[in-house]
């Protein structure tokens, strides 16, 4: 099966930094990843790499089997992290929305009724219709993970790449993301988001990217979150808990001691 | 009435007048994006970048809105280049490339100092000195401008709000950088003879940010913006034949006073809508 994100031996450096190293890896259509890290690991530098906003300092990105420029074929969904949206300029719910279709319109400083007709069922969709004329700093944190999603889901895309989409909200809120995105990928949607929260994305995500400046590891949660390999990721001490099914992550307290803790090990998942 | 139009019997008056309306207008419509770009110093920076390319045009002898418009549209580039593709910030970019074009245009007016008279001109604004041909220039450079942002309205905004996103979205950002590039010098060249290079940013800048502290609608502070700018082009005009004050000087004075107005009126804004949620709560 031809893949739709490939990463052929890829680096990527700033300067004399190298954040990115050997990097391969290969998602084909309509999976869903998490690709997860400690800070600094070089997450969103590879997002923007997929993105083409970066060029690799050496090896080769291909989407759905063409190099990576601005003339692409995929129809690609962005939405950024939270902290990098300047909450100050003076834009609405509606503005923002329909930015998502800005690449594809007229000429015109308007847009044309489809659509707004499309942003519409977005917005009811996400169930932020009633905020359109809202001011983006007027909203909660979910609010406005639910616009820039709108955005994204604009774009009519093929691929859908999101960059820690759960952070700076609420428990709940980071669920119902989540699930919107479950949603959507369960419609034919490709996704690849990055995350801080292990215990999310074991628990929703069907493929987990383990990256610290080199792939570490990547498979299904159930082969991935181990100690060993989260370990080596986070540089730390990590505990992982496996109950009914469920996967608990927590780093261990510096002076407990270093052991796995498997109180009820689920048959077929073995750590 | 008499005192309004008495003015309108001189010929400079009605040159200057139309200038400073369409100036101010085209200066506060291309400030909102440059405030909202966080480069409130570029209009500063380029203006005296500008300026270098003026002198080295009357030094080689080439009309002055060619080599200057070719001059300042390269400052721009560099200075968008600059801080897109390396670590340098904006503030630091505009510093060091604007600043050693000045330098050039200060070393060619020593080296050759018959010019000095036209430079005193460029660096302080003489709208006494604007002819008719001069406001033709102004009104056709202005209609072109506001052509090109209203074609390209969507992408800027896109472009502005959030450059790199945009350019995943499938926006051309690069054209609308290098189109605003073309824009800001035009702007800044046939604002220079009006308001002169050490006043022009005030003029780009004042407006815009008056604008934003009156609404958080982006299409009304395009609207309040460029029609403070023109506002504030005729009546500083006017002001200005009354109380015998240089032009440029009396309509950036008065935008300063708009500013002060709206900043103590947004201030009052925000208290009356705090003490109405402490009052519901």
């Amino acid at each position: 099966m031809q893949a739709l994100i490939e990463l052929k031996q890829v680096s990527f450096g700033y300067s004399d930094k190298l954040v990115l190293e050997e990097i391969n890896l290969h998602l084909h259509a309509g999976q869903f990843a998490a690709l997860v890290g400690p800070s600094g690991a070089g997450k969103t530098t590879l997002l923007k790499l997929i993105l083409g906003t970066l060029r690799p300092t050496r090896g080769d990105i291909c989407i759905d089997g063409c190099v990576v420029d601005s003339s692409r074929k995929v129809r690609v969904g962005y939405v950024p992290q939270l902290e990098t949206v300047d909450w100050n300029f003076p834009v609405t719910v509606e503005q923002v929305v329909l930015m998502g279709c800005t690449g594809n319109s007229k000429f015109l400083p308007w847009h044309s009724p489809a659509d707004k007709h499309r942003m519409h069922d977005t917005l009811v969709a996400l169930g932020i219709d009633a905020l359109q004329h809202r001011h983006i700093r007027d909203l909660s944190g979910g609010q406005q993970q639910r616009t820039f999603l709108a955005r994204a889901l604009m774009a009519d895309p093929d691929l859908l790449i999101l960059d820690e989409p759960t952070a700076g909200v609420d428990l709940r809120t980071a669920e119902s993301v989540l699930h919107m995105l479950a949603e959507l990928n369960q419609k034919g949607m490709s996704i690849l988001m990055t995350t801080h929260d292990l215990n999310a994305a074991a628990a929703h995500v069907p493929w987990v990217i383990c990256l610290n400046r080199t792939i570490v590891a990547q498979g299904v949660p159930e082969e991935v979150m181990t100690v060993a390999t989260l370990n080596q990721t986070y540089h730390g001490d990590m505990m992982v808990i496996r109950q009914d099914g469920l996967i608990i992550i927590q780093e261990r307290p510096h002076s407990h001691s270093r052991h796995e803790v498997l109180p009820n090990p689920v048959p077929g998942h073995a750590p | 009435m008499t005192f309004l139009l008495e003015p309108f019997q001189f010929e400079f008056f009605r040159n200057g007048t139309l200038a400073a309306v369409f100036v101010g207008g085209l200066c506060g419509l291309i400030g909102v994006y440059i405030v909202l770009r966080g480069m409130s110093y570029i209009g500063h920076g380029l203006s005296h970048a500008i300026f270098g390319g003026a002198v080295a045009s009357f030094v080689m002898q080439i009309n002055f809105y060619i080599g200057a418009g070719i001059w300042g549209f390269i400052a721009a580039l560099l200075i968008n280049q600059t801080v897109r593709k390396t670590r340098i910030s904006a503030d630091a970019a505009i510093g060091v490339i604007t600043t050693a074009s000045f330098a050039i245009g200060v070393a060619l007016i020593s080296r050759y100092r018959r010019f000095t008279r036209s430079f005193d001109a460029a660096l302080f604004g003489n709208i006494l000195g604007v002819k008719q041909a001069d406001v033709w220039i102004i009104i056709g450079i202005t209609v072109l401008i506001a052509i090109v942002i209203f074609v390209l309205y969507k992408q800027m905004l896109f472009t502005t709000f959030d450059a790199d996103v945009a350019q995943v979205y499938g926006v051309r950002t690069e054209w609308v950088e290098t189109a605003f590039a073309l824009i800001l010098a035009a702007a800044i060249i046939v604002s220079m003879q009006i308001l002169g290079v050490t006043l022009v940013a005030a003029a780009l800048i004042i407006p815009a940010i008056t604008a934003r502290l009156l609404t958080d609608s982006f299409n009304r502070m395009i609207v309040i913006s460029t029609a403070l700018g023109a506002f504030s082009g005729l009546i500083g005009m006017f002001l200005s034949f009354y109380i015998d004050v240089a032009s440029g000087a009396t309509i950036v004075l008065l935008q300063s006073v708009f500013f002060v107005v709206a900043l103590v009126f947004s201030s009052w804004r925000k208290q009356v809508a705090q003490r109405l949620i402490h009052t519901h709560v």
